[in-house]
């Protein structure tokens, strides 16, 4: 067919392109997930195999999952990416239904319905010498390759990162090879400092004069919390904003931002923006928007697993 | 048979069923239910079959409207479907929502002097589209591959129109769409009582049969460039078919409040993930009681008539001129108006108020006039001072029209015009070799038939460029001097008696 000889032509291009056109990086459906792991009763960790999208991706971007036809699109910021292996590695904290089902559904060897990125505009790594990269809940994986992208960019790197307590840490060996400091905050002092990723900010900041920028991936709170602490010095201070979207390609407006007094979308005008100009009430506002519906999906899965557990065998009951 | 005239054909419009506005109004089912084959015949009676039809240069696709409307009258529904899908990929399609009455029947010669109703067009497109889909017809034209490999840029409706040409031509043609379902503003946008998911799914599998290869969940700019499709992707061309997809907002205070969103994150929540049907589909929709719409467009139109579907109880929609400037489609204006659905011209929203819990409750509204014609030449509304007043409402859908998507702007080198728009030659194609672009992406949003028109157009362009022979150029040999003559004596004196044998 005329098509697969045009397929030739392009993988006698070059020897990268050989795995480009073998290994289905074009799949436009049924995304396989090579690994899974757990790190806590909500948190897990999935890879999955887009060889392209592992190539594409840069730090700071996100992709939006489908897990079924009947699922929601829901947006995941990129945790990791590794173009050698051809995977894209998500972190994904169960809390609402669709979440909830993604940790029940996503094992090793199942497919993703859907899965479309990398989106949004990748953070600038800046030429700052001197960087603190703060990760807080969900936003402990994604800080990673920041954190990463600015080792290589030649910066000192100081990781901060916040967990509730020391059972639920992970990627502690993963910071520690990027970062030239590196501080965990949980909220019981079970490990690192206690206190949260602000007294980490706090702390640095008071050691090391001359810290250039921060970078902060985390709930709205935590990131409003982390602007005010460097307010106060002048430091340029980057967010990750996690709106509620529908297609992530700038066609809803569902994920629009105030920013500067501006309206922004964060889907392709961020997601990342100046902390110190975010209208985090209004995100905070706008997040609240479905949440009698997140309810009661939330309840209505709850009450599907409990019967399923009880009668195996009425699976097909949804 | 005795020459069709004005006087002898059938003065009445055939009769086409419509659902029964209050039962329609509470479900997703076609408003307009489509001809049947006598009503169909009946309106082909009303053609006049004018040797110099007005109707095929007013189509923007230049279907052969009498040639198919005389096959149909003789019954030859193959020969009418194979010489409409000459020019037009989608009569299923562009019969439900084209504006017939600015194009084809606005200059129909059965209306010409105002008193009769011209002809039916889009209804007898429409069922010839839907006779082909019923009869599974394919169009079965041979192709013969070339080895040019063409990537193509979003599922809608110009993207589409692209594809089926040069896969026709012989190109093999994949299409790239970021969405997880092909057809762009056909699935996402147009609500399902005017264009059903199956029509879609129809046309797309026509797609398909020609070898047109869909890739969904792709997002070009962010998952590979423009660039590295013609680069180390090895396509030889590019069409670039991306629409005018971002919203507009009017800026103005409490725009975020809960309950405010744009047209397009309705009818997308609906269409395309099925909101309607929460908590069975996951998506929710959060649609209030008491729902106004700003602006009255066709998107506007659409997007109130969803409301009501999806069970709100009053339905408003807000327009700062008239209804004679309203942009939205007569047919679908009065289907809305048919409908229950309020309105409230020259009225324009200054400011958004909402409750303690920041979900919007009014809009505070004032009063217009019509002023001096603008540039549009329609007249410009004047706001009436001390004229404020405020609405109720729980739920506020933006309607205003749309902006080109940045994401190709981010992400390649193609020249943009100020508004953002892609910059295209007269043969639609851009800055870059090699690129074509067209539709919405080039003109602003416009209609589902001028994006099919642009895409043929970008094709067309792309098989020059390819070298691939025009196949509806038919070839003539060059002119010698001597055609109608011969041995040197002119043909036209029909008389060789002065040929001497020596």
């Amino acid at each position: 067919m005329a098509n697969l000889k045009g397929l030739d032509g392009a993988v006698s291009d070059g020897p990268s392109q050989i795995a480009h056109a073998s290994d289905g990086a074009l799949v436009s459906s049924g995304f396989p997930i090579l690994t899974r792991s757990d790190f806590s009763d909500t948190t897990f960790l999935v890879e999955i195999h887009h060889p392209m999208m592992a190539r594409a991706a840069r730090p700071g971007q996100f992709v939006i999952v489908m897990m079924d036809d009947h699922g929601e699109r829901i947006p995941l910021t990129i945790a990791d990416f590794d173009p050698d292996r051809g995977t894209v590695t998500l972190v994904v904290q169960a809390v609402g239904k669709s979440s909830r089902q993604m940790q029940t559904h996503c094992q090793a060897g199942e497919t993703l319905f859907g899965m479309v990125g990398p989106m949004g505009v990748p953070s600038e790594i800046s030429d700052a010498r001197k960087v603190i990269c703060v990760g807080g809940g969900l936003g402990v994986a994604p800080i990673y390759p920041q954190a990463r992208a600015f080792k290589a960019a030649g910066a000192h790197v100081i990781g901060v990162v916040g967990f509730r307590s020391a059972n639920l840490v992970f990627w502690e060996e993963k910071f520690r090879a990027v970062c030239d400091e590196f501080v965990i905050c949980t909220d019981d002092g079970s490990a690192g400092i206690k206190g949260l990723v602000t007294d980490g900010i706090e702390a640095k900041l008071a050691e090391h004069g001359d810290i250039d920028e921060v970078v902060a991936i985390g709930p709205p709170v935590m990131m409003r919390a982390c602007a005010e602490a460097t307010r106060p010095h002048g430091i340029r201070t980057m967010v990750s904003l996690n709106p509620i979207m529908v297609d992530g390609t700038g066609m809803c407006g569902g994920c629009r931002v105030r920013v500067d007094g501006r309206v922004k979308f964060a889907c392709v005008d961020g997601p990342d923006f100046d902390g110190h100009a975010v209208d985090f009430d209004d995100l905070m506002m706008r997040l609240t928007r479905y949440r009698p519906q997140e309810q009661e999906a939330m309840e209505r899965w709850s009450e599907n697993c409990r019967r399923l557990a009880l009668d195996p065998a009425g699976r097909e009951a949804r | 048979m005795a020459r069709k005239t004005i006087r002898n054909i059938p003065q009445e419009r055939a009769v086409m069923p419509v659902q029964d506005p209050a039962t329609r109004a509470g479900n997703f089912d076609e408003v307009a239910l489509g001809f049947d084959e006598a009503n169909a015949l009946l309106e082909c009676e009303r053609c006049l079959i004018c040797p110099e039809p007005a109707c095929v240069p007013a189509c923007p696709v230049n279907i052969d409207i009498p040639g198919f409307i005389a096959r149909m009258a003789r019954k030859d529904y193959r020969g009418a479907y194979d010489l409409t899908t000459d020019s037009n990929l989608l009569p299923a399609v562009c019969g439900r929502v084209c504006p017939q009455e600015d194009q084809c029947e606005g200059v129909c010669a059965v209306a010409v002097n105002g008193t009769l109703e011209p002809v039916a067009i889009g209804r007898l497109e429409r069922w010839l589209g839907d006779k082909a889909i019923a009869e599974g017809w394919k169009k079965s034209s041979h192709i013969e591959p070339n080895r040019f490999r063409v990537g193509i840029v979003g599922s809608g409706p110009a993207s589409m129109a692209c594809a089926a040409d040069l896969a026709k031509a012989g190109c093999s043609v994949t299409i790239f769409e970021a969405l997880h379902a092909p057809g762009g503003v056909l699935r996402y946008g147009i609500p399902e009582f005017r264009l059903p998911n199956s029509v879609i799914d129809a046309e797309i599998a026509n797609l398909e049969a020609l070898g047109v290869e869909i890739k969904c969940n792709t997002l070009v700019g962010r998952l590979f460039t423009i660039e590295q499709m013609l680069g180390d992707m090895g396509f030889d061309a590019v069409f670039v078919g991306v629409g005018a997809g971002t919203p507009r907002f009017m800026d103005i205070p409490g725009e975020n409040l809960n309950g405010v969103l744009s047209a397009n994150e309705l009818l997308t929540r609906c269409n395309l993930m099925h909101a309607g049907k929460f908590p069975d589909y996951d998506t929710p929709l959060g649609i209030g009681k008491r729902v106004a719409v700003i602006g009255a467009g066709n998107t506007a139109m659409d997007a109130m008539r969803v409301s009501l579907r999806l069970g709100a109880e009053e339905v408003h929609c807000v327009y700062r001129r008239t209804d004679a400037e309203c942009p939205a489609r007569v047919e679908e204006l009065h289907h809305a108006q048919e409908e229950g659905i309020q309105f409230h011209w020259l009225t324009a929203p200054v400011e958004l108020i909402g409750d303690a819990d920041n979900h919007v409750a009014a809009i505070r509204c004032i009063r217009m006039e019509l002023g001096e014609p603008d540039s549009s030449g329609r007249r410009r509304p004047v706001p009436v001072e001390g004229s404020e007043f405020d609405f109720a409402a729980d739920t506020v859908v933006y309607a205003i029209g749309t902006d080109p998507n940045p994401i190709l702007g981010q992400t390649s080198k193609l020249r943009l015009n100020k508004w953002g728009y892609i910059e295209t030659d007269d043969d639609l194609a851009t800055s870059l070799a090699g690129v074509w672009a067209g539709g919405d992406i080039v003109t602003g949003a416009a209609t589902v038939i001028l994006a099919m028109g642009a895409g043929r157009k970008a094709a067309a362009g792309i098989r020059r460029f390819l070298g691939i022979r025009d196949t509806t150029v038919v070839y003539e040999p060059e002119k010698t001097g001597f055609e109608n003559a011969l041995f040197g004596i002119d043909l036209s004196e029909r008389n060789f008696a002065h040929v001497t044998l020596t």
